[in-house]
């Protein structure tokens, strides 16, 4: 065994002081591997990071919404509705939804203005997000006016900041009473936004979703699934978006690594047609080759593994956070929860460190059993 | 004593497995410091029924993807180029992009 691992290390010894030679090429070859791994683990991390960010979160909003379809565009849920669903088996709970949208001219940014159920807002005073706190530089005890729709101006106190750590979810919220709401955005009396419902069994979200659209024809039922599927997609589709606009580094990374390695240069050839004269096997030739392809690309792997886990954990992922997260005038910060997928690492793995590895392997295999003489002279 | 390229090597891979390893710690370890904002975020969309993340907020179809009208996010043609960045990156729903039978090759005379 000692013999074994003593030889093996005589190959390295050989295999370092051979990449030495060709010092600047080998190096450039290494930095531009690793950057690579780099930029595809980048990728990967963030994309999963936010994938699970979204899962745990959302995984806890209304099992149903429903909204009313009027000419194929959202609607108001009119008076009576609420008392139509109360009367299908299998719903728990139905809750009446006041949500719209505000833009502010000031900002140029949109809101979300919400009446929410339960949470009790004090009439004339509003609860914002951190990022609409942040863009307007609110603090609790300020006021604020916005212009309504229908031209008349509102004042509010604002009550209170939402907090940071929620920001993700609540950026641009702005949190008012049903009666601010109303008059604000001159909701007629009785109508909500839409309708979110929770269904005792969860087995049965789909029967209920099925009556639903039976007895309000003119419903659409969203389900929490649904919800979940959307994100899932949505963060799918960016990380396919940004490894389509990398596919071009990444074919003249895998041209580069192939002509470096399956195309040996008349050196090497010369340095394998005098190790075969002194009397190396062709098996040693290969193990030696093996043990380069494999220093270096695992050493790659690692690094570039590495320093992509430390710029998207640590420092936020400025290089891909405006693709992957997307932008807007009201920006949610937020600091990601590490998620690392293993599998996602296993495959990143066997595709950086096996196709190289095999690229080495057919060449020298092909060198190695020529005739040193020939091979020295060519 | 002169090391051997290769114990330095393996110094140098052993450090950087290290590295590795150490990431997926320091991941628990952050999960862990980060759960109760996650906790807390998931509670914020159970107590108030929100249904999407504050990301993209510029139109209503990329504040809230999973509300939005059917088709909104495509609303001028089903593989139409969006007006805002992020709704470009949005993909079609796969139905509307699906390509069907063309029936009308079957038909023996022009309806």
């Amino acid at each position: 065994m000692n013999a074994w691992i003593e030889k093996q290390r005589h190959l390295i010894d050989f295999t370092l002081a051979s990449l030495a030679r060709r010092r600047t090429k080998n190096f450039g070859l290494l930095l531009v591997y690793t950057l690579l791994v780099f930029v595809l683990a980048s990728v990967a991390l963030y994309t999963h990071a936010l994938r699970q960010e979204a899962a745990q979160v959302l995984k806890q909003s209304p099992e149903i919404i429903l909204q009313r379809m009027v000419a194929g565009r959202h609607d108001l849920i009119p008076p009576g509705y609420i008392e139509k669903i109360g009367r299908i088996r299998g719903v728990q709970a139905i809750e009446g939804r006041l949500w719209g949208y505000y833009y502010d001219p000031v900002v140029k940014a949109n809101y979300t203005f919400m009446a929410p159920a339960a949470e009790a807002v004090r009439p004339g005073t509003l609860t914002v997000g951190p990022a609409v706190a942040r863009s307007r530089g609110l603090a609790p005890g300020n006021t604020i006016s916005f212009r309504a729709y229908s031209g008349k101006l509102f004042s509010f106190t604002v009550a209170g900041v939402l907090p940071h750590s929620s920001e993700l979810v609540s950026a641009d919220l702005v949190l008012m009473s049903e009666a601010d709401f109303r008059a604000f955005f001159a909701y007629p009396a009785g109508h909500h936004t839409d309708i979110a419902l929770s269904v005792a069994n969860p087995l049965e979200v789909r029967n209920v979703a099925a009556k639903l659209a039976a007895v309000l024809p003119d419903s659409r039922p969203i389900l929490r699934e649904e919800v979940l599927r959307t994100y899932a997609s949505v963060f799918d589709w960016r990380e396919g978006i940004v490894l389509a606009l990398l596919s071009a580094a990444i074919f003249a990374f895998a041209i580069l690594a192939w002509e470096k390695a399956s195309g040996l240069s008349a050196e090497e050839k010369r340095e394998i047609g005098i190790l075969k004269a002194i009397g190396w096997e062709t098996g040693d030739i290969i193990k030696m080759k093996l043990w380069e392809g494999g220093l270096i690309s695992f050493t790659a792997f690692l690094v570039g593994f590495i320093a992509a886990y430390v710029q998207v954990f640590r420092f936020g992922a400025p290089l891909f956070e405006p693709v992957l997260k997307g932008w807007s005038v009201l920006y949610p910060r937020f600091e990601l929860v590490p998620a690392i997928d293993s599998l996602q690492v296993a495959t990143l793995f066997f595709f950086t460190v096996f196709p190289y590895m095999a690229a080495v392997l057919v060449p020298i295999w092909r060198a190695a059993i020529t005739d040193p003489d020939a091979a020295m002279r060519s | 004593m002169r090391l051997r390229p290769s114990s330095i090597a393996f110094v140098g891979i052993g450090l950087a497995a290290a590295g590795f390893a150490a990431t997926f710690l320091d991941a628990a370890l952050l999960r862990e410091r980060g759960a109760p904002h996650l906790e807390a975020r998931g509670t914020l969309a159970a107590r108030l029924g929100l249904t999407d993340l504050a990301l993209f907020t510029e139109a209503r179809y990329t504040r809230h993807p999973s509300q939005a009208d059917l088709h909104s996010a495509f609303q001028d043609h089903p593989v139409a180029l969006e007006h805002f960045p992020t709704g470009s990156l949005l993909p079609p729903p796969a139905p509307l992009i699906a390509h069907y039978e063309r029936l009308d090759r079957k038909t023996a005379a022009p309806d």
